[in-house]
């Protein structure tokens, strides 16, 4: 190295530095300034972009829930309220050991250790902030319990929230139905945005038929939430800008059935262990006073959340509690069809009110050794219309049926409402059959099987066959016997009201086309013969007439399950249960103006005037006298 | 000093030549303290405590630490205000080497943090390669030293590979924002001592090979980080989210922001990070635009004093360390608040003295001590 390159020139030197000082800080202005070019054009330009970006970020519209309705009955005691109840919640995120929380859940037995997989997986999935609901609702002493024990279970906890609730449940389950919780398929019907927040819905009976009635009006409210979704607490809330509006929710309107819970309770008890149904309707409305299917379920299960195992007890259980006989179960009405069938003979000229005829147990048609028996064995002797309907004699109908003929029969039957549904504001009514020449040639394949036989025809007569119906086309048709040919659509609902303003929208009773038969004679010896049926010496039902307090009128009916071979006889004892005859009565009261008409169907119930006719009365007394002294 | 030598009002602040004759002057003066440069200092770490008050999300637990560290630093810097620039260079070696076996020895024992090796418990926990963001540029400046300006080609290949080992080390924690830092404070050095502008133009293309290379040695999380970079609504809830929040935070907090502890963006956690490598976000939103100019010109401000303390030294060593930590300083700014406002990628570099964190306040402070001393044993007289 030479001595010159040792040599400092610290004048020069300082020069170059100076001069790269000046160059740094020329280039540190120009970063500096790309810097607060871009801070002018966030903050300034853009500056409203961002400003909705992190409003959006942070405000989220929530829904807020609307009340639903409270359902009374036509006297305006409670069926389904709203009940505060304690639900027990556990918040994944707060809970040390998901397994062994559960576990010991299980061990107090505020779970059951079949839930405990289905629990593993809701709380592994979603938000781990967000609660799952172990249990809807708690009952006192599972409430005392964990209370107790809470400190043993952080993240675990009791909610309160607001469950449907039917205090009678049992007595109105198949009328009033039940909310459950929203299924895919509920959301898919319903309008999602009104649903938001909500979490149970109708799913049967008045609760579904009248949903959008009882659920109310969406409210929302603006929720602050951080980057998880997690509600803020209100204190660290008040940020600059105002939030947007929020809206309460607007709860359901009150509605007030028809329905007697008295009666509802009669009919029950009546049914108690047997399986059938009863309805009851207004004649002079289509008011229905009771309807009543057995068995029966708790409806509460379904509102407050059941176990898999328990909904599949309900759902396997043999007497099919879950299944609503009263619009859905048919049966073949047998003789409650008479008085129909009589009015409409005497219309058509088929028979007049003083044409006898003697009957000798059984009938058989010319050319035909074929015996269509009546059901007492040894006939009724001489019999006209009028014996022919107290004393149900079944041969009589048989040889007047041919008159009739298969489609006069079909369409007087039709115009007491048979084989259609009657209009009942509920889902899902079964139609029943009411045959025909048309109907047949309509409902077989096969060219041989679409021919009308005249045999048919016959056991048609006694409503028997392919003749089918439900219990509410069998009250609405005695109803409408009553009522001398007026028609009214049942329905449940007698009004509804707004809880807010209080106003009350009464439900008007909707006429049906008239019975077409207007001659009044024909109406008063008919009627007076189902009076005869009741309280004549000689009528099938008078020991369940008899010491009424009103005049009393009703057909029985005994439909069979089973067709016994000719020339057997028919031994009740020796048949299986499940084997007997249906049991059906339809009866009205009073005799004039009357002002409630009962359908019973009992299963396998062996005789409608012994078994099925007392219920009638039963129900019958508790409205008109206010008593059930009859049970 | 020339009493015909006229200064103007900007001049003056720079220069603290008028400055007060009060017992506070001769205080700091006792104490080797610059006045400007410490009232910049003062009013930026005040300023950034009241920011991180609201970042913090009013944790006075987490605030006192951060003035407890503060205090600590400002005391370092007081110390190293005490030694003199000569001592300092002596023992620059020394210091140099210290280092790198003390990043060899994290490489082989360290404890890991973030997943990263970059802390050494001796007793209290710090990084070493916080002591190189001051050894690297000191290193340089004493082998430049008394070595001819500009440097020549040897000396250059020397200070790369000075300044590569200790790089290379950091990079390996890995911590790639802090070797780039450490490797900036180096070649600062170099740019100040004379290195000819082609050389440098010509490494600026050569660093586009380099890159690729460089690339090749990221870890996936960096390499993500620069894809994200350039298109960060790509991935809007992964890599881009800290990005596109920190763009959301600062654009909606407008030109006089959202108000102190009302930034719904940062207060709500929609913000990352909102208390350290992001703060100045937290910044933009409450105190918007204002605000963050306010901050800006502080900056400007000590860097511009950093740089005339640089011009005023009295030797070499002196002049192109202060120059580079002046320099470094101003890196640090840029880099943060050009990350956090989306213009280069996130490399996790902090706000400088505002930011969340202890070694490098410590570290920074004790570079401004190193400044305040030099700035002390400055030359006498102008030339």
């Amino acid at each position: 190295m030479s001595l010159t390159a040792r040599i400092k020139d610290h004048h020069s030197e300082t020069r170059l530095f100076v001069a790269r000082v000046i160059l740094s800080s020329v280039i540190g202005i120009i970063l500096l300034g790309t810097v607060v070019a871009r801070l002018i054009q966030l903050q300034i330009y853009d500056h409203e972009l961002f400003a909705e970006q992190s409003q959006g970020n942070r405000v989220r519209t929530e829904a807020v829930p609307p009340t639903r309705g409270l359902i009374f009955d036509r006297r305006g005691r409670v069926l389904a309220e709203n009940l505060p109840a304690y639900q027990l919640e556990l918040i994944p995120e707060q809970v040390p050991d998901l397994d062994d929380t559960l576990a010991r859940l299980a061990g107090i037995g505020l779970i059951k250790e079949e839930d405990i997989p289905r629990f593993n997986g809701l709380s592994r999935s979603g938000p781990r902030f967000k609660p799952i609901t172990l249990r809807f609702r708690l009952s006192e002493d599972e409430i005392a319990n964990f209370a107790v024990q809470r400190p043993r279970f952080p993240g675990v906890d009791l909610q309160p929230r607001l469950v449907r609730h039917y205090p009678d449940g049992e007595l109105i389950a198949h009328a009033v139905g039940y909310v459950g919780a929203l299924s895919t398929a509920d959301l898919g019907r319903l309008d999602a945005a009104a649903y938001s927040g909500t979490s149970h819905t109708g799913k049967t009976g008045v609760e579904h038929f009248n949903e959008e009635l009882l659920h109310g009006h969406v409210g929302f409210q603006q929720v602050v939430t951080n980057a998880l979704g997690r509600q803020v607490p209100v204190e660290t809330r008040d940020f600059s800008d105002a939030l947007p509006a929020s809206e309460s929710p607007k709860p359901g309107n009150n509605l007030y059935l028809t329905l007697d819970l008295d009666l509802q309770r009669i009919a029950t008890r009546a049914l108690d262990g047997k399986r059938g149904s009863i309805v009851a309707i207004d004649p002079s409305n289509g008011e229905i006073l009771a309807l009543v299917s057995a068995p029966s379920f708790d409806p509460n299960g379904f509102a407050t959340g059941m176990s898999p195992s328990e909904y599949n007890a309900l759902q396997n259980d043999e007497g099919r509690p879950l299944f609503n006989r009263a619009v859905r179960g048919t049966y073949p009405p047998g003789s409650t069809i008479k008085p129909m069938l009589s009015l409409a003979a005497l219309e058509v000229g088929a028979t007049n009110l003083t044409r006898r005829s003697v009957c000798i147990g059984w009938y058989s048609l010319p050319g035909s050794s074929h015996r269509y028996r009546d059901w007492r064995p040894e006939g009724h002797g001489e019999v006209d219309l009028h014996d022919a309907i107290s004393q149900s004699c079944d041969v009589y109908f048989y040889e007047i049926s041919r008159d009739i003929g298969i489609d006069n029969m079909h369409l007087y039957l039709d115009q007491f409402g048979l084989g259609r549904q009657s209009g009942l504001d509920m889902d899902g009514e079964s139609d029943g059959l009411n045959p025909s020449r048309e109907w047949k040639r309509q409902a077989f394949r096969e060219r041989a099987d679409q021919v009308w036989f005249p045999g048919e025809t016959i056991i048609a007569s006694i409503g028997q066959g392919y003749m089918l119906a439900t219990p509410i086309q069998l009250a609405n048709a005695v109803a409408a016997l009553g009522a001398r040919g007026d028609r009214f659509k049942p329905h449940l609902v007698a009004a509804f009201e707004d809880p807010i303003t209080g106003r009350r929208t009464l439900v008007a009773p909707e006429r049906l086309p008239r019975v077409n038969i207007d001659n009044e004679f024909y109406w008063d010896n008919i009627l007076a013969a189902m009076h005869d049926v009741m309280q004549s010496p000689t009528g099938t039902a008078r020991a369940a007439g008899a010491n009424a307090r009103y005049e009393m009128a009703g057909k029985s009916g005994t439909a069979q399950v089973f067709s016994i071979a000719q020339e057997e006889e028919y031994d009740e004892d020796e048949i299986a249960e499940r084997l007997r005859d249906h049991a059906l009565f339809v009866s009205f009261a009073p005799l004039e103006n009357p002002r409630i008409a009962v359908a019973v169907v009992i299963e396998n119930g062996s005789s409608g005037s012994r078994v099925a006719a007392p219920v009638a009365r039963a129900i019958m007394d508790q409205y008109l006298n206010g008593t059930d002294d009859a049970l | 000093m020339a009493p015909t030598m006229r200064f103007s009002d900007t001049q003056r602040l720079f220069t603290g030549k008028s400055a007060p004759i009060s017992g506070i002057g001769s205080l700091l003066q006792r104490l080797y303290l610059d006045g400007p440069l410490l009232g910049g200092l003062l009013l930026v770490c005040a300023l950034g405590l009241i920011v991180l008050y609201s970042a913090v999300a009013q944790n006075m637990d987490l605030w006192l630490q951060q003035c407890v560290r503060l205090a600590v630093a400002l005391v370092a810097m007081i110390i190293v205000a005490q030694l003199p620039p000569d001592l300092m260079r002596r023992w620059t070696p020394w210091g140099y080497l210290a280092g790198l076996f003390l990043l060899v020895l994290v490489l082989v024992t360290g404890d890991v943090g973030q997943g990263a090796q970059r802390w050494l418990d001796v007793g209290i926990r710090f990084q070493p390669s916080e002591i190189m963001k001051l050894g690297v540029p000191m290193m340089a400046a004493w082998y430049l030293h008394d070595r001819q300006l500009p440097p020549r080609f040897a000396d250059l290949l020397v200070i790369a590979i000075l300044i590569v080992v200790p790089t290379v080390l950091i990079a390996k924690q890995p911590d790639l924002g802090t070797s780039l830092l450490v490797a900036m404070a180096g070649v600062l050095v170099v740019v100040l001592a004379g290195l000819s502008i082609r050389l440098i133009l010509f490494l600026g293309l050569a660093s586009i090979p380099g890159a690729y290379v460089l690339w090749q040695f990221m870890q996936d999380y960096q390499k993500q980080r620069v894809l994200t970079l350039l298109n960060p609504d790509s991935d809007p809830l992964g890599a881009g989210y800290n990005i596109i929040q920190s763009k959301i935070a600062i654009g909606s907090g407008g030109l006089f922001g959202k108000g102190w502890t009302n930034g719904s963006q940062a207060q709500l956690e929609f913000l990352p990070e909102r208390d350290t490598d992001f703060i100045f976000a937290v910044m933009g939103e409450e105190l918007g635009l204002l605000g963050v100019l306010s901050l800006l010109c502080l900056y400007l401000f000590i860097i511009g004093r950093g740089l005339f303390i640089a011009i005023e030294a009295r030797d070499t060593y002196s002049r192109l360390l202060a120059g580079s930590i002046s320099l470094t300083f101003f890196v640090y700014v840029f880099v943060n608040t050009a990350m956090v406002t989306g213009l280069v990628p996130v490399v996790g570099v902090p706000l400088p003295l505002v930011s969340y964190g202890g070694t490098s306040m410590v570290t920074l402070m004790a570079g401004f001590g190193i400044l305040m001393s030099i700035h002390r044993h400055r030359k006498l007289l102008p030339h």
